[in-house]
């Protein structure tokens, strides 16, 4: 059976201003979790928070890394203060604990092997985790507004091949989006044969994304955001159109769809 | 566990304990089973069906609100044949009470799914005259007293044994006058409030935060409405009511039955915490075995006004 899980917060980092990274101690969670593919829990999942008293919708956090039971049995987010729910959370201090369920969803399906991981702003962290469940021989090409809105960076030069940065300004590595350095290493795929590409970030951004590993025919595997309610796939608010005209739910079909099943126009 | 008698009657059917889940809010049931046995629950209002399948509404479909959450769903469902066909005989593994909803465009949406439910088997069939998401039908059928009449009268005719409960809008200037038409064309009880309408506007963007610009209105911000309503209702017809509305607590479900309510129903509770019925329910009983009841029907109807 599910169940809800108090959860003490035993790290907690500023990445930025505005950008947290929280580690929570959660038991058996991680070993004890309930998947569709049986596998216990894997990278692109998330966590079901809530935040406070006042609001009433728990607010979905993708896990950045995990460790299992025998290794301590924690969870750590990566999340952005944006709205009144992560306010809240990124109030909370070491000691705090969170009610939390989870993990929920279907993560990004992998096997060891080279992946071109494309992440943009705070869908960067969930990419984290495929880095390490691909055994290290991934290359991670990440996006970023601005350099002082980079996270993680030392993390992925640690768990990847090779890590690409753009920023929307040029303030660190290639001045422009994350599609352009997707086509660019695509272009020189018979050096690095990629099994696929697994991206997570704004709306806008996968679908570019997509787009260009579609033209080299790579599979792509996308995680998708949308406004969430119980997180477990009763409320059906979660709605994302597929392309063969039928509706999806982040919460429980997702968050990771084969980008070629998303219709991107809708 | 308290020693009060928690079954109550709605419309000659017994449920165990008074607490159901509100339509819309648990599916079919599947996901949370995966929490907990849903025969602890006194009943499940499946998702709101309709004749053919619908894709529902574009996304964004939900909103927090102080208090609340607006909602757009737009009647997402499977229609009401693959319901028979492949959630139906999952949710008759529990041993809990099962109502399904039904929402049409026409009175004789209304009356084939009626027949198809009746011959498929469910305890009870709550007609949604109040959707405030859909365009045609919905919540047309429940702020006209003539049409909402006509709906339940079809429903009617064709339930079968089944009794037919019909969920009352609050989107009106006088519930109890589509109360009193409902129960003079034959219905057997009445749930309410469905969402009321509302609205939530992003300042920087100016756009609505909902897709549908508009939606409805749930959490226990509206539960004073729904305590009102559930209490005027109860005071001009003699159906039987399925409270709801905002309830999360003992206590507000308590408030509920003392208003007029048999059995109340949980609903935009369950999406912060899947056990909310569970818990409600406890407290209930608690509440009661406090107050020295030998059964929690004895709340219901029993408001003191001044």
């Amino acid at each position: 059976m599910k169940a809800e899980h108090e959860c003490r917060i035993v790290e907690k980092r500023q990445l930025t201003p505005d950008t947290v990274s929280m580690t929570l101690a959660v038991g058996d969670m991680v070993s004890s979790a309930v998947t569709n593919t049986g596998r216990p829990i894997h990278p692109g999942q998330f966590i079901h928070i809530k935040c406070g008293e006042g609001l009433l919708l728990r607010r979905p956090i993708s896990i950045q890394s995990w460790l299992g039971t025998r290794m301590g049995g924690t969870i750590t987010v990566v999340f952005e203060a944006k709205g009144e729910g992560t306010r809240w959370l990124a109030q909370r201090q070491v000691g705090d604990t969170l009610n939390v369920l989870g993990p929920l969803g279907n993560g990004f399906r992998t096997t060891p092997g080279p992946y071109l991981l494309v992440g943009g702003g705070i869908g960067v962290p969930p990419l984290y985790a495929c880095a390490c469940y691909t055994g290290c021989s991934s290359t991670a090409v990440l996006g970023f507004r601005s350099k002082d809105r980079a996270i993680l960076l030392d993390e992925f030069d640690s768990a990847c091949i090779d890590v690409q940065i753009a920023t929307d300004d040029g303030s660190l590595g290639y001045h422009g989006f994350v599609d352009a350095l997707v086509r660019q290493e695509l272009a020189k795929e018979q050096a690095r044969p990629y099994l696929g590409v697994l991206a997570c970030g704004p709306k806008p951004m996968l679908k570019n994304v997509a787009n260009v590993a579609a033209e080299f025919n790579v599979p792509c595997q996308v995680s998708m955001e949308e406004r969430m309610g119980c997180g477990v796939g009763a409320c059906l608010v979660c709605a994302v159109a597929m392309r063969d005209g039928t509706v999806k739910h982040v919460c429980k079909d997702g968050p990771v769809f084969d980008a070629e099943e998303v219709d991107w126009d809708a | 566990m308290p020693d009060v008698n928690m079954q109550v009657e709605l419309a000659g059917v017994t449920l165990k304990n008074p607490v159901v889940v509100a339509s819309g809010t648990f599916g079919f049931g599947r996901e949370y089973s995966q929490f907990y046995d849903l025969g602890e629950l006194g009943g499940i209002c499946a998702k709101g069906l309709t004749l053919r399948p619908r894709n529902g509404n574009p996304a964004p479909r939900i909103a927090e609100t102080p208090m609340g959450i607006l909602n757009s769903v737009g009647l997402e469902n499977p229609g009401v044949d693959a319901f028979i066909q492949e959630e139906l005989p999952f949710l008759r593994t529990f041993d809990t009470k099962m109502i399904a909803n039904i929402s049409g465009n026409t009175p004789e949406e209304y009356g084939v799914m009626c027949e198809k439910l009746s011959a498929a088997g469910v305890d009870m069939i709550e007609v949604n005259i109040s959707c405030p998401n859909v365009k045609a039908g919905g919540l047309a059928y429940g702020t006209r007293p003539e049409l909402a009449a006509e709906v339940t009268e079809t429903a009617k005719k064709h339930a079968g044994s089944v009794p037919v409960m019909v969920k009352l809008s609050p989107n009106v200037t006088d519930i109890t006058e589509i109360a009193r038409a409902v129960e003079g064309a034959g219905a057997d009880a009445l749930s309410l409030i469905n969402t009321i309408r509302g609205m939530r506007i992003d300042v920087n963007t100016r756009r609505p935060v909902l897709k549908m610009n508009t939606g409805g209105l749930s959490g226990p911000a509206v539960l004073p409405v729904a305590v009102r309503m559930v209490w005027e209702v109860a005071q001009a017809v003699k159906l039987p009511i399925l409270g709801m509305g905002g309830m999360s607590k003992g206590t507000d479900a308590a408030q509920l039955m003392l208003a007029g309510a048999s059995a109340v129903a949980v609903g935009t509770a369950l999406f912060a915490d899947p056990f909310a019925p569970l818990k409600v329910r406890d407290e209930l009983a608690d509440l009661a075995a406090r107050q020295g009841l030998a059964s929690v029907s004895e709340l219901t109807g029993g408001v003191r006004p001044w």
